[in-house]
């Protein structure tokens, strides 16, 4: 991406951010699903049904192909040569972007249902700003995601509905999950320098802005849900800064370890 | 050419289980889909689900996921009439019948084997 | 009604029910049948059905270690698909009156039988290209067939599945040509994939005419049309060429082109490891069975849960109905 190039040519004023930057940002955005998609992934095969079998395995294909876009992007704003697959499978842990929620183990059905809605509701705000971004490319990127994300997160929310208001047990499995996963959604909001440079710039958006919103409708289904949100103030962060859990190694170790044996070949 | 596993050992199935709820895939819903162009709705196939919404999602992961499908409606198989067979003889109820030789639309009492 | 009487009926019934069958009729679920067509039919299509499912499980072994992210998708895709194809045919079978509880059940308690073919484990990237290129393959000389059986929901499942099956053979031999062509690790790697997979595809196809008892009433009625010995030799003369193609060997020093039969001739086949692998002594049938069988435990309380809800839930019109 260059960072010059925009739609609104007229627009002195705003300072357009360092390539580097604007790698950072759109390392942020691939990572986040390629990352995801590979855990919904692990379903395959293993799914409570058939029918979500298929539904996972969607979700996935549409997160995966989501994350190769930015991620071509990414490498082409770098501008060192370096191709979606070389960013997906020759980074270390380190220099991966995720939000930790992204990486955790996928846990049980409930685990990665509210998981995933809590990533999905954060999508779907984000992406809604992001397919007006003042880079075209990046703007035709988010948009193909957000009438993906509109399907994400029906499924999704649907499900925590199912599962908090299903059976005893369903309900103290998706509560378990919310409980754990709570303190992990503030990173999805905390903006820093990227942030601002790629927001000031009209390219990227502000993800502090989209926490209200996102809390709404977090809330709203929640409590549809009959599930309550945790007292849990404290926020775990570092994945935007390549801080991650202990997880995304070993992740990395699976995902990445035939490249990594033929470096250099094709496939 | 098929295997059959030997592995049966310990694993209970549904007979061996107590009395205790059958166990289901959910219940069986209809789909039928619009191609563009003002066409009518198709019979596709079906789906399994416990309501009306996920059946929805479900029929669309399945039948409409490789696109060229603008609308679609699902039914619960339960709720389709269907005409009475062609072949009806004297020996057959000339009414109306269910789709399908479908086990889900007779109550069979739990617990009786052989059904 | 009389026994006498009722004979003749069923005489005639029969008889009405083959002339449909001669005449190339496609048979409804509502249509007469006799009760073997019924159990026939629900024994060879949850059969198609569970191998589909069980099949998702060699190839989702390398979904998470797929090497690019072009093929990670396409793998995906690949078994979603699968999941698919059993769906489709599980509902096809299902309108001859029985629940896809009970096939689950069939499968995972060791009554039902899926293909011997995924009783092997897949141990490196190379076996995704060469599953596509053999097995399905070797599916699809079986599939195009199976489009005009004569049992109507057997038929359009596999239409739909026919439409979607074709880019399944195509992206295996792709990988299988990438890798050939590659560097000397790459080509190692697919030609002992080649090496471990031929012998199980060609056993795939099912026992020896003179073994497979099955075959002529199955073919009188129209639900297998070539017989296994065919189905072989076919995907054989097929398969050869695009081995040579890509550099590749098979692991038969007798495979070999006979001018006057315009077939291949081929080696004798181990059926002992064949008869093996049926009865439960393949490398992964217990690892298969028992994935499946834990996917269904730990997917109970997801189920019990959609259910609960939506008893919760149901509008009023809805509970009288059934």
């Amino acid at each position: 991406m260059n960072p010059v190039r925009r739609k609104d040519v007229s627009s002195t004023s705003q300072a357009s951010p360092a390539s580097s930057i604007a790698f950072e940002y759109l390392l942020r955005l691939g990572d986040d699903r390629l990352v995801l998609g590979h855990r919904l992934s692990e379903w395959c095969g293993h799914g409570p049904i058939l029918e979500e079998d298929i539904a996972l395995a969607n979700i996935a294909l549409d997160l995966i192909g989501q994350a190769s876009l930015y991620l071509k992007l990414a490498g082409e704003t770098e501008g060192k040569g370096r191709s979606e697959d070389a960013l997906a499978y020759f980074r270390e842990a380190t220099d991966f972007r995720n939000v930790q929620m992204v990486e955790l183990p996928k846990g049980d059905y409930g685990f990665t249902i509210v998981r995933q809605f809590f990533f999905d509701v954060f999508s779907y705000h984000l992406l809604e700003q992001l397919q007006k971004s003042s880079n075209s490319e990046l703007a035709g990127i988010a948009a193909k995601g957000f009438k993906e994300v509109r399907y994400h997160v029906r499924h999704s929310s649907e499900w925590v509905v199912r599962l908090g208001d299903g059976t005893e047990e369903s309900h103290a499995r998706a509560q378990k999950a919310v409980n754990e996963l709570w303190r992990f959604t503030g990173e999805m909001f905390a903006a820093d320098d990227v942030d601002r440079e790629m927001a000031t710039a009209g390219i990227g958006t502000d993800p502090s802005a989209l926490k209200s919103r996102w809390e709404a409708v977090v809330k709203d289904v929640l409590s549809r849900a009959t599930l309550t949100i945790p007292d849990e103030p404290y926020a775990m962060t570092g994945g935007r800064m390549g801080r991650h859990t202990e997880y995304l190694g070993h992740m990395l170790s699976d995902m990445q370890i035939v490249a990594r044996s033929h470096p250099g070949a094709e496939w | 050419m098929s295997s059959s596993a030997a592995v049966g050992i310990g694993y209970e199935g549904q007979e061996q289980k107590d009395g205790a709820s059958r166990e289901t895939q959910l219940p069986l819903w209809e789909v039928f889909t619009q191609k563009d162009g003002g066409a009518p709705h198709e019979h596709a196939g079906s789906v399994h689900a416990a309501d009306a919404e996920m059946a929805l999602q479900n029929a669309r992961d399945v039948y409409g996921r490789r696109g060229n499908v603008v609308s679609m409606w699902v039914v619960p198989s339960a709720l389709i009439t269907a005409s009475p067979s062609d072949e009806a003889g004297p020996f057959f109820d000339p009414g109306a019948e269910k789709i399908y030789r479908h086990p889900q639309f007779y109550k069979i009492p739990r617990g009786l084997k052989g059904f | 009604m009389d026994q006498q009487a009722r004979n003749t009926t069923d005489e005639a019934l029969n008889a009405a029910f083959e002339a449909r069958i001669a005449a190339g009729e496609t048979i409804e679920p509502k249509d007469w049948m006799p009760e073997r067509y019924r159990t026939q039919l629900i024994r060879m299509m949850s059969q198609h059905a569970h191998s589909e499912i069980v099949g998702m499980l060699p190839e989702g072994n390398w979904i998470t270690r797929a090497p690019s992210l072009k093929r990670k998708m396409v793998l995906l895709s690949k078994v979603q698909d699968e999941a698919g194809h059993g769906l489709y045919i599980y509902c096809g079978t299902e309108t001859l009156g029985v629940d896809r509880a009970e096939l689950v059940d069939q499968l995972l308690t060791g009554k039902a039988k899926y293909s011997s073919i995924f009783n092997y484990p897949t141990l490196s990237w190379a076996d995704m290209g060469v599953i596509g290129w053999f097995v399905d393959g070797a599916a699809i000389v079986n599939q195009t067939v199976l489009a005009k059986a004569s049992y109507g929901p057997y038929a359009r499942a596999m239409i739909r599945i026919c439409k979607e099956e074709n880019f399944h053979k195509k992206q295996g031999y792709e990988i299988i040509a990438t890798l050939a062509k590659g560097t000397p690790a790459q080509k190692a790697m697919a030609q002992d994939a080649v090496n471990r997979w031929w012998w199980p595809s060609l056993m795939m196809l099912g026992p020896s005419d003179t073994n497979s008892p099955n075959t002529a009433e199955l073919m009188r009625w129209r639900v297998k049309r070539k017989t296994n010995d065919e189905l072989r030799q076919r995907f054989i003369d097929l398969t050869v060429p695009q081995a040579d193609a890509v550099g590749l060997t098979l692991p038969d020093p007798h495979l070999k082109f006979n001018p006057e039969t315009e077939h291949y001739d081929f080696g004798e086949i181990d059926w002992d490891e064949f008869w093996q692998v049926v009865k439960g002594n393949g490398p992964c049938n217990r690892e298969r069975l028992q994935a499946r069988r834990d996917a269904h435990e730990n997917g109970r309380w997801v189920r019990e849960a959609a259910e609960a809800y939506a008893a919760k839930h149901a509008p009023s019109a809805q509970s009288s109905a059934a």
